[in-house]
C-alpha cells in the first residue's frame, strides 16, 4: 500500500537552524495522524514541506506514491487550514470557499453550488454572502476548512487549527473534526503543541523535538510507553525516573517512566514503598496533584477527589505496580 | 487631550483659526479673481472691470496646449512608471527579508527628503556626464523619481497591514503567481495604488524644481507659467491656466484622501 505522506531522510535545514534533520515518517492513507512538539521543535516546518511552501535541504517527499520535489505547492493535492485562517478580505464568505474552483476554471454556478455544499458540510449553511469580517473566530474556522474541503484533497494538513479559540469551542470543534475526517475518509495531518488535543483526536502520533521524530506511535503507545524522557515529560507530564532508582526496581539500569496517577501514596511513616516528603498540593478538581520529595528526587502523584490527602511537609510511603514502571529505550 | 464636547472655543481662537486659513487661501481666490479681470498689463486691484474673455483666449493660445499636454504626458508616464516599481519595490521589501532590506527602503524614500535642487542638479549633472541629451524622457525620469516614493509608501503600508498568509492560501489552493497576483494581492492594495499614483500624478503635475534642471527647451504648464509672468500681456491668461491647474491637482488628491480613508476601514475588517 502506498503511504498517504512520505518523508525518507527529510531535512530542512536554514542555515545552521536544523529545523527538520533526517526525517523519516510514513502517513496512511485516511489516517488522522497527528504532529506533536513544542515551538521551534519542526512540525510545522514538516507541514510546509507536505504543502510544498518549503523545499526539503536533503531527502525526498512522496504524496501518494509520487516525488513531491519541486512541485510548487499550486500542482499539488494537498490543501491547507491556516493556523491565522487567511481568509481573503475582499471576497465574501461563498467566493472564499469557492477560490479554489475559481482559479481552476469551474464555471460559477457550479463552483457556487459546491461552495454552499461544504459550508453545508461545517454546518454554516447560508453564511455565503457575509463578510470574513463579520464572522466569529469559530465560523471563521469553518469557513477556511470548508474552502480547503472543496478542493477535495487528498491530505489535509491543519496548522494548530484550533490554537486561537476559546476552551469550549475547541473541545467542540475537536469532535467535529474527527467525525468529519471519519466520514469523508481524508487523511488528516494535524500540527499542536497540545498533547491533550493530539491524543484525544489521532489515529496516531509523531512526537517532535529539535526537528527530529522521538516517537511515532498511537495514543496509548505514546502515553503508556514513552520512548525517551522528552516523551515522557511532554506527553502528559510523566514522572521521569533516572537508571539508578529503576534498577532498584526491575533489576535493569534504564531510564524509566512512571505516568503521576500510577503512584499510590501511603501515610504511613514507615514499611514497604519509596520515603517521600509532601512538598506541595494543587486542587484539580477530579484529581489533586501532589509534589513530592523522595531522597531528592521530584515526583509528581494524581490522588483522585475522594481519598484523603497528606498535608504538605508530612511524610508519606509511596508505592506503584512494577509493571506500571515503564523503561524507556533510550539509553541511560 | 481633548476639549469637553459642547464647550465653544474662545472667540481669540477662533478669530485666530479663521485669520490663518484665510491667509492660506485668500490668494488663490485672488488668482481666480483675476482670471476675469480687464486689465491685461498688470495686476491690480480692485479689478477695473470683468470679462470671460480671457477663456477665450487661452483656449485659442497654441502654447497653453503644448504644455498642458507635455505636462500631462510627462505625469501619466511618470505616475506608470512610479506604479510599477513602487509596487515591485514594496512588496519585495514588505514580503521578503534579504540584506540591506532596510537600505533599500531608506534609499527609495529618500528623493522626497531631498530638496528638489539636489536631485535637479544630481539629475543634470549626470545626465551631462552620460551625454545624455535633454528631452521628454528625462523630464519623466526627474519625476518618477519622487512620484516612486508615494506609490512605495502606500502601497508598502497597504502590504503591511494584510496578511502574509493569504499568499500561501492562495498558493496552496491552486492559484500560481499570476493568479495570486489577480485575484489576491491587486484586489488588496488596489486602493493605496490608485491613492498612491493620483497622489505622484498631482506632485509630477505641479514640478518645478528637478524639471527645470532636466528639461531642455520643452515647457511644461508651471515653467511655462513661470516664464509667462515675466511677459507683459495677456497676464489673466496665466490665471486661467492657474484655475485649471488648481482643478486638475485637487481633484485627485481629495479623492485619493477618500480612497485610503476608506482603504483603513476595508482593511481593518479584514483581520
Amino acid at each position: 500500500m502506498t503511504s498517504a505522506v512520505s518523508f525518507k531522510q527529510v531535512s530542512r535545514h536554514f542555515g545552521s537552524v536544523r529545523a527538520v534533520d533526517a526525517v523519516d515518517l510514513d502517513i496512511a492513507p485516511g489516517e488522522f495522524f497527528a504532529m506533536l512538539g513544542p515551538s521551534g521543535s519542526g512540525k510545522t516546518t514538516c507541514l510546509r514541506l507536505i504543502a510544498g511552501f518549503e523545499q526539503p535541504t536533503a531527502g525526498s517527499i512522496s504524496i501518494f506514491g509520487e516525488r513531491a520535489e519541486g512541485v510548487p505547492p499550486y500542482r499539488r493535492n494537498v490543501n491547507t487550514v491556516f493556523q491565522d485562517y487567511a481568509l481573503f478580505p475582499h471576497l465574501n464568505v461563498l467566493d472564499n470557499v469557492a477560490y479554489g474552483l475559481m482559479v481552476k476554471g469551474v464555471g460559477k454556478a457550479e463552483r457556487h453550488k459546491a461552495a454552499e455544499e461544504a459550508l453545508a458540510l461545517v454546518r454554516l449553511p447560508g453564511y455565503g454572502g457575509r463578510r470574513p469580517g463579520q464572522l466569529s473566530g469559530g465560523q471563521r474556522q469553518r469557513v477556511a476548512l470548508a474552502r480547503a474541503l472543496v478542493n477535495q484533497p487528498k491530505v489535509l494538513l491543519l496548522d494548530e487549527p484550533l490554537g486561537a479559540l476559546d476552551l469550549k469551542l475547541r473541545e467542540n470543534m475537536q469532535e467535529e473534526l474527527k467525525s468529519l475526517q471519519k466520514a469523508l475518509g481524508i487523511t488528516f495531518v494535524f500540527v499542536t503543541h497540545d498533547q491533550g488535543e493530539a491524543l484525544s483526536m489521532a489515529d496516531r502520533v509523531a512526537v517532535f523535538n529539535d526537528g527530529r521524530i522521538m516517537q511515532v506511535g498511537t495514543p496509548e503507545d505514546i502515553y503508556q510507553q514513552p520512548s525517551t524522557r522528552f516523551v515522557a515529560d511532554f506527553v502528559g507530564s510523566s514522572n521521569v525516573l533516572p537508571p539508578d532508582f529503576v534498577q532498584r526496581y526491575s533489576g535493569q539500569h534504564r531510564w524509566g517512566s512512571l505516568r503521576p496517577e500510577s503512584i499510590r501514596v501511603g501515610r504511613a511513616a514507615s514499611g514497604d514503598g519509596v520515603a517521600a516528603r509532601v512538598v506541595s498540593s494543587n486542587y484539580l478538581g477530579a484529581t489533586t496533584r501532589l509534589l513530592l520529595d523522595a531522597d531528592g528526587l521530584k515526583l509528581h502523584a494524581m490522588i483522585p477527589a475522594g481519598i484523603s490527602l497528606p498535608e504538605p511537609g508530612e511524610a508519606v510511603m509511596l508505592t506503584f505496580n512494577r509493571d506500571q514502571l515503564h523503561l524507556m529505550d533510550e539509553p541511560a | 487631550m481633548r476639549s469637553d464636547r459642547g464647550q465653544s472655543a474662545p472667540f481669540s481662537l477662533k478669530l485666530a483659526a479663521a485669520c490663518g486659513l484665510l491667509f492660506l487661501h485668500l490668494p488663490i481666490l485672488l488668482i481666480f479673481v483675476y482670471a476675469f479681470t480687464t486689465e491685461e498689463k498688470s495686476f491690480v486691484w480692485p479689478p477695473p472691470g470683468f470679462t470671460a474673455q480671457w477663456f477665450a483666449v487661452t483656449w485659442n493660445r497654441p502654447d497653453v496646449w503644448q504644455a498642458l499636454s507635455l505636462s500631462v504626458r510627462v505625469a501619466a508616464i511618470s505616475t506608470l512608471i512610479a506604479l510599477i516599481l513602487g509596487t515591485l519595490c514594496s512588496a519585495a521589501v514588505s514580503r521578503s527579508k534579504f540584506f540591506g532590506r532596510e537600505t533599500v527602503s531608506l534609499l527609495v524614500i529618500l528623493p522626497i527628503a531631498l530638496p528638489g535642487i539636489i536631485t535637479g542638479i544630481a539629475l543634470r549633472s549626470a545626465f551631462a556626464l552620460t551625454d545624455i541629451p535633454f528631452s521628454f524622457w528625462t523630464i519623466v525620469l526627474g519625476h518618477a523619481t519622487f512620484c516612486v516614493v508615494v506609490v512605495y509608501n502606500n502601497a508598502v503600508a497597504r502590504f503591511r497591514r494584510t496578511s502574509g498568509s493569504m499568499i500561501e492560501a492562495s498558493m496552496d489552493l491552486g492559484a500560481d503567481g499570476f493568479q495570486t497576483f489577480r485575484h489576491v494581492v491587486l484586489p488588496n492594495i488596489a486602493t493605496a495604488l490608485l491613492a498612491g499614483g493620483m497622489l505622484a500624478f498631482a506632485l509630477s503635475f505641479d514640478e518645478v524644481i528637478v524639471t527645470t534642471f532636466t528639461a531642455g527647451q520643452q515647457q511644461t504648464l508651471p515653467i511655462w507659467m513661470l516664464e509667462e509672468l515675466i511677459r507683459p500681456r495677456q497676464r489673466p491668461v496665466t490665471n486661467v491656466v492657474a484655475m485649471v491647474v488648481v482643478l486638475v491637482t485637487l481633484l485627485p488628491i481629495l479623492f485619493a484622501y477618500y480612497l485610503t480613508r476608506d482603504g483603513d476601514q476595508i482593511a481593518g475588517s479584514g483581520k
